[in-house]
């Protein structure tokens, strides 16, 4: 178990860094010129500016001066754009995503995983049917639909809900039911092949030949292995959800990090780019851990096998 | 991944099991059914409609009629020739990028798979590194700095052949996208691809082409990834969806495919802001995706259960 950990941290580095290596290029490739909203200044000004950015140094100091400056100081670089420190933009902004990304994570575990396990239990039912139906209905609609046909439908009709906004304990439902939509289909599939898999399996009858009430096959006998599947997309899922709160953040007005994203890239504003980038890596990292942690918590046989395949 | 016995040796029984296996599948078959007929809608039937990008402002909001169908937009522009000129966008997307992937995807998986030992090792490893980076945020980078040099080829372009410039800037919009999602959209694929290439490998033609002394890139070129290559593009139609959804993200966010091109992404964008009132703005494009992008998941999973392709690891 160690050992496992060892060495998923490090690959976990290994990717973060070349995120970093491949943002990094990335970022330099794209012409144009990060102050470009000043435009009437000198080139005296521009020079003196972009020095106290350290965009006048050769590129393969400016792409270990980054890296070194977060080991050690901590310092994610200066935004461009908005003259603010990135790490403060990356604080002020994060909460608002987590919350509603938490959110979204907990819609999605709590209507996917339930209509996954009725749709495996009623197998080849008029219910099993119709669940995986709207299930793969949640996965082919996108967000942008669902979003704002949410906000004329549901918030304009409901007194209490606000069609967009931020702040007040309510503001979340609409936001997180929407971003949490798709996973939840996922997890409904997911669940549902997982939990079929094992009922299939020869232990599973001898339980049911030993009597047991068909409620106890599935509560103590199939959903720690039939919910392996479920878990080890949770990772995947909270990069999802990351990913699609994009979107959403833009159309629930939701002052995330999503926004900030959009605009780094639209305004070449690099580091803006590369710490919001790392940020993100670092979150789909350690969620992608966990998850691995957490099935091999649940699944004895996957602890003991090294790395992949 | 050494089971799967003698499927691909069987060449035409493999197929027709396959095709009856496909057909008793209703699902798969009514996907398939209205893909066709969303494609002939969109490239077909398209020609005959009106010009999408024909404005007339005294015309706005126009509801349905037999001159146009679905109304028109905040510009007067007719909206059935805008969804159908949008899908041929998303539609094209969804089938470049897969393309481009599958083709990067095969020669890596086939040389990862073929090589095995260390070689292999390290290029998934790769791989594993690469799917762990988040793909969104890679595919805005890459995008972003894709059209900036697509920007400078159209100027080029223009300067130099006489291309109509109107009409080179909106290829060079859209073809950014093409590449944005392709370069990045092959990992899954090439593990497929590998676990494919290792139980083929080990077969009597591949030892018999051994023993006749060819070489390695011979053997792994005309015998190992023709025979792997049905699995594979079937399996790649279940990645086409997924591209048609990340084209319409990133036109939502502004990032994609630009007005006064259309695409399914800039006409959901285009039809939130009227929402209040002119909701089929919204829900019509919106419609159309959501049907194409649930016909192309059932006749994915179809096609995939017919031919039982197995992924390495999902």
């Amino acid at each position: 178990m160690p050992r496992f950990l060892i060495e998923r941290l490090l690959q976990g580095v290994l990717v973060l860094f070349a995120l970093y290596t491949i943002t990094f290029f990335l970022s330099k490739a794209m012409p144009g010129e990060p102050f470009t909203s000043e435009k009437n200044i000198s080139a005296e000004t521009k020079a003196n500016i972009r020095k106290l950015y350290g965009l006048d140094k050769p590129i393969w100091e400016q792409y270990l001066a980054y890296p070194k400056n977060i080991i050690t100081k901590g310092s994610f670089g200066i935004s461009t754009s908005k003259g603010r420190p990135v790490i403060d933009i990356i604080t002020q902004s994060f909460p608002n995503s987590l919350i509603l990304g938490l959110c979204a994570l907990g819609f999605a575990i709590g209507i996917g995983v339930p209509i996954g396990i009725l749709s495996a239990v009623r197998k080849n039912s008029w219910i099993d049917w119709a669940c995986m139906t709207v299930a793969m209905v949640g996965i082919c609609i996108p967000s942008f639909t669902i979003g704002p046909l949410l906000q004329i439908y549901v918030a304009a009709h409901i007194p209490g809900l606000k069609v967009a906004g931020w702040g007040n304990l309510e503001d979340i439902l609409l936001p997180s039911i929407t971003l949490g939509l798709v996973s939840a289909a996922y997890l409904a599939r997911l669940t549902r092949g997982g939990i079929l898999e094992i009922l299939s399996q020869d232990f599973v009858r001898t339980a049911r030949a030993k009597g047991v009430s068909p409620i106890q096959v599935i509560l103590r006998h199939t959903l720690r292995g039939g919910l392996l599947p479920a878990i080890a997309y949770l990772g995947p899922a909270f990069a999802a959800l990351i990913s699609g709160s994009f979107i959403v953040e833009t159309i629930f007005q939701v002052p995330g990090m999503g926004q900030h994203f959009v605009n780094a890239a639209t305004t070449r504003d690099e580091f803006l780019l590369l710490g919001l980038s790392l940020f993100f890596g670092f979150l789909i990292v350690v969620m992608n851990l966990l998850a691995d942690l957490l099935t091999g918590l649940l699944d004895p046989r996957v602890r003991h096998t090294e790395g992949i395949d | 991944m050494t089971e799967q016995p003698s499927t691909v040796s069987q060449g035409s029984s493999l197929w027709k099991d396959a095709r009856s296996r496909m057909a008793k599948n209703k699902f798969a078959m009514g996907g398939l059914w209205v893909i066709v007929a969303m494609f002939s809608l969109c490239f077909i039937c398209a020609w005959f409609c009106t010009d999408p990008n024909q404005v007339n402002l005294t015309n706005k909001f126009a509801p349905s009629s037999i001159e146009h169908w679905f109304g028109t937009d905040a510009l007067g522009r007719d909206l059935f020739a805008r969804i159908l000129y949008g899908g041929q966008v998303s539609i094209l997307v969804g089938l470049i990028a897969t393309s481009v992937s599958v083709a990067i995807g095969i020669v890596y998986g086939a040389i990862s798979g073929f090589a095995g030992g260390r070689t292999d090792a390290i290029m998934m490893r790769i791989v594993d590194t690469l799917l762990a980076i988040p793909f969104l945020v890679l595919v805005i980078v890459l995008q972003a700095t894709l059209s900036d040099w697509s920007g400078d080829a159209t100027r080029w372009i223009v300067e130099n052949f006489n291309w109509d410039k109107e009409f080179t800037g909106r290829l060079t919009n859209v073809v950014p996208l093409f590449f944005a999602l392709g370069l990045l959209g092959w990992l899954t694929l090439s593990r497929i691809v590998r676990a494919q290439v290792m139980s083929i490998k080990e077969r009597e033609f591949v030892e018999a082409a051994v023993a006749l002394g060819y070489s390695k890139g011979r053997i792994l070129f005309r015998h190992i990834i023709p025979n792997i290559l049905g699995p594979t593009v079937v399996y790649s139609t279940l990645t086409v969806p997924g591209f048609i959804m990340y084209e319409a993200i990133l036109s939502f966010l502004g990032l994609g495919v630009e007005s006064p091109n259309s695409s399914w992404g800039v006409l959901i964008k285009e039809g939130a802001n009227f929402l209040e009132t002119e909701v089929q703005l919204l829900l019509l494009p919106g419609l159309f995706f959501s049907l194409t992008l649930f016909s192309l998941n059932f006749l994915g999973d179809g096609l995939r259960d017919a031919l039982d392709v197995k992924a390495a690891k999902d």
